[in-house]
């Protein structure tokens, strides 16, 4: 229902006080999605830094991506690469 | 005041300011305006012997091939892409190749171009020079000439800057057939490069949609290309470039004319990554991405390395490579054995793809 | 493309695809809603049905903002673009969806309606600032995934004072569609809802957290497991589906806690909750009208709200009576049940709001998978 992709980020620019002080401006950032960029809003998300993955719908970050978890998840659908293959040979 | 006289050359005509000048109204009323635009700008860049001759209509040579007399192709287009300049190309060399390769992948020779303008007034003439310049660089290169050719301009708002019709003839070798219902079951498809290029390269620059990618249009001339893979004799049953509507919508004609099915390989179809990653932002399909400098090739199975071979020899064809099976089906559905190992069906869409949010 | 490619790994897939058959009790069948149209999507763009055992289902649950959007509001956002010569900025997904008089937004556009399609709220306020003397629009459809940049946009056109920019809000929640099919008329006449679990949203959740869905597998006894985007992750939360019914379980299991953990993007909820407020009811195209389920904008921002603004009257327009979207949406229905699906109702010519969107359960069967049925 979302469209929704993680992308890198590669510059963030921060555009400061508001000029009518009415509070902290918007930060900006460059993202690159395998050598497309788009320059996208940082209003929805705190602390984010060159390096970091973000998630990217319609011209907003929404979320951070873990890359940690995001490892844990891989290992999970290849580790069961390895218990299938296990079951198979005790059941054969 | 004598000497000043003398400086002045009789018959002197105001040239074009082609860096700051506008079309006018003028520029397309018959008159002398017209006709300096036509010299100063058309012929100047598109100048042939045929062009040359200045009439109505241009008087050719009775169209031959190898010596013998062919049979006439003939195939026309109208350009209204929009940006009119995008990375890779602009309208002008696409009005020539667009054409070019439609004469072309019937088997054609193409011979002749003729190319028709309408103008928005107001419309910078430092552009028009640019795109015409364009247009003969593109004629040159596929050793196409534009030997006719007509101007209109219409009132500001009523174009879009430049909108450009061509016309190409071309001579087909007796014997020789191709055509989209020539496919059988048990022949091969082949596609001549990466897929969704030109799409992404003016997708890329429209407002409201704009990002940065490092991809240009793949617009070419493919007579070249398509000559070096008749010349091997190979069984090639149809050819042809999918533009509007990108492969899917290419394929679905084809197994539509041919009364068959098609089975692609998801796995096998060439897709630059730049380009998939442009296409994930958008929610698009490459599948369905226009293509102008790629074509698509139905031959038979035995003949496929042979066609490969002499595609990746020439430098349009160096990516070329099998992607898919025609297959008997009463339905004539395209479909894709997906990298998962399931099946979908690529459909026929009924418009444009549009990008999506959900 | 890094964290997607490695999402689509064939080998992979085909390795789960094991498992998931390895798992399956004999003798029972598994019945999944995948509430999220995106996944819809996955699972037909993938191929993935040809890779589960023929015991697991997946039904194509309401999750696509398209599909369930009223005609009724479809209808004053044209009229805007049509009558009052509004710049209306619309989202590409909603320009096809048939309205009444046999217009859609596109077909107002060849009218001579001023109708730009925009990728992202921030182009819509761009428009607004190029074009000062012009109202302009902004047609806000979605789910909690697309709230908050909506409410940024009304806060960002305040702080400029960008008096010519409003928004058409038809924000809806994912909770309560959630809710309307565990109280669907099929549950009162059966006592349980013919689901055995539901794959959760994926970019929902990242805004609104895991949270939200303890409520439901508490309070119906249904394992929810949240998964990411890429077809990988659909299988992987099929297989986690699968072992909670086995095990008889109905816990909130997050798969794609790469990018979504248990109280969501905060900062995004407050944005949203600044801005917006629930709407005592909304008409759900196929699901009627459910309570709770939507938002308006709160009266402090009432200047950037269209149905004030342009004093815009909401007139329900009722579905065709023989289609079977509200069904479908339940997940109750096939699309192949439907007497309309594939002859008259076609994706060029949709008649119900599940053939509107290439997400909805009959667009995406009629897409990628029609082929089935004939052979």
């Amino acid at each position: 229902m979302c469209l929704a992709i993680p992308v890198k980020v590669v510059e963030v620019m921060r555009s400061g006080i508001q000029a009518d002080g009415a509070g902290p401006g918007n930060d900006w950032a460059i993202v690159d999605l395998g050598g497309v960029r788009k320059e996208i809003s940082l209003a929805l998300l705190a602390d984010v830094q060159v390096g970091d993955y973000v998630i990217l719908h319609v011209g907003y970050a929404l979320s951070k991506l873990d890359p940690e978890e995001a490892e844990k998840t891989l290992a999970l659908f290849a580790g069961l690469n390895e218990t299938g293959a296990l079951e198979a040979k005790a059941t054969s | 005041m004598a000497e000043a006289q003398g400086k002045i050359r009789s018959g002197y005509v105001r040239p074009l300011d082609l860096k700051h000048g506008c079309v006018d109204l003028t520029h397309g009323s018959g008159g002398r305006s017209m006709v300096q635009l036509i010299s100063e700008l058309f012929a100047r860049h598109l100048g042939n012997e045929y062009l040359g001759q200045g009439n109505d209509g241009a008087v050719l040579p009775a169209p031959t091939i190898n010596g013998r007399a062919g049979r006439l192709v003939m195939s026309t287009d109208s350009h209204v892409v929009s940006p009119l300049f995008f990375p890779g190309g602009d309208i002008g060399c696409l009005s020539v190749h667009g054409t070019v390769n439609d004469v072309a992948v019937m088997g054609a020779t193409p011979l002749y171009l003729a190319a028709g303008f309408v103008l928005e007034e107001g419309f910078p003439l430092a552009d028009l020079a640019r795109i015409v310049e364009s247009m003969a660089h593109a004629a040159r290169e596929a050793g196409v000439p534009v030997v006719t050719g007509d101007t209109k301009v219409v009132e500001r708002g009523k174009g879009d800057g430049v909108f450009i019709t061509t016309t190409g003839v071309g001579v087909l070798p007796d014997g020789l057939e191709l055509g989209g219902s020539l496919a059988r079951p048990g022949d091969v498809i082949l596609v001549s490069g990466s897929l969704g290029d030109h799409g992404v390269a003016i997708m890329s620059k429209r407002e409201n949609l704009s990002f940065d990618a490092p991809i240009e249009s793949d617009t070419a001339a493919l007579n070249g290309l398509i000559a070096a893979m008749l010349a091997t004799g190979a069984g090639l049953r149809c050819l042809r470039d999918p533009t509007r509507g990108g492969l899917a919508a290419t394929l679905n004609e084809i197994a539509g004319q041919s009364g068959v099915g098609m089975m692609l390989y998801e796995k096998a179809i060439p897709v630059k990554p730049v380009v998939s990653a442009a296409c994930e932002f958008l929610g698009l399909d490459p599948l369905y991405v226009a293509n102008e400098g790629k074509l698509i090739a139905i031959c038979s199975a035995l003949d496929a390395e042979l066609v490969l071979n002499a595609m990746r020899a020439h430098p349009l064809g160096r990516e070329a490579c099998f992607i898919g099976d025609v297959i008997a089906d009463d339905h004539h559905f395209v479909q894709l054995t997906t990298a998962f190992g399931g099946r979908r069906i690529v459909d026929w869409l009924a418009g444009d793809q549009l990008p999506r949010i959900c | 493309m890094k964290y997607i490619d490695e999402f689509r790994d064939g080998e992979l897939a085909k390795n789960l695809a094991l498992s998931i058959g390895g798992e399956v009790a004999a003798g029972r069948s598994y019945s999944f809603m995948e509430f999220c149209g995106g996944h819809t999507h996955a699972i037909s763009r993938y191929g993935l049905t040809d890779l589960l055992p023929p015991t697991v289902h997946m039904v194509h649950g309401p999750g696509c903002p398209v599909c369930v959007l009223p005609i009724g509001r479809v209808d004053m956002a044209i009229d805007l673009a049509l009558k009052q010569g509004v710049i209306l900025c619309t989202y590409g997904d909603t320009l096809r969806i048939p309205a009444s008089d046999g217009l859609s937004l596109m077909k107002a556009k060849a009218r001579g309606g001023d109708i730009r399609m925009v990728y992202s709220t921030l182009d819509a306020l761009q428009i607004a600032r190029d074009n000062p003397a012009r109202e302009v629009v902004f047609f806000a459809i979605g789910f909690e995934t697309t709230t908050p940049p909506t409410a940024v946009a009304i806060q960002q056109a305040q702080t400029e004072g960008l008096a010519n920019f409003s928004v058409i809000c038809c924000h809806v929640l994912t909770p309560s569609a959630i809710s309307n099919i565990l109280e669907s008329p099929e549950v009162r006449q059966w006592g349980t809802v013919p689901l055995d679990g539901f794959i959760g949203p994926a970019h929902v959740s990242t805004v609104i957290g895991s949270r939200p869905y303890e409520f439901f597998a508490e309070e119906y006894r249904k394992p929810v497991v949240i998964a990411g985007f890429e077809p990988l992750d659909v299988m992987q939360a099929i297989l986690m589906l699968v072992r909670q019914v086995n095990e008889d379980r109905a816990e909130v299991e997050n798969e794609f806690a790469r990018a979504v953990s248990r109280d969501g993007n905060v900062k995004a909820q407050d944005r949203v909750a600044e801005v917006f407020e629930l709407r005592r009811e909304f008409e759900w195209r196929g699901l009627s009208v459910v309570p709770y389920s939507a938002l308006r904008i709160r009266r402090k921002y009432a200047a950037f709200d269209a149905e004030r603004k342009f004093n815009l009257d909401y007139r329900s327009v009722p579905d065709n009576k023989a289609c079977e979207c509200g069904a479908i949406l339940r997940g109750v229905k096939k699309p192949q049940d439907c007497k309309l699906f594939g002859t008259v109702c076609t994706p060029e010519n949709p008649i119900g709001s599940c053939m509107v969107s290439s997400e909805g359960a009959c667009a995406a069967h009629y897409s990628y998978g029609r082929y089935k049925d004939m052979h």
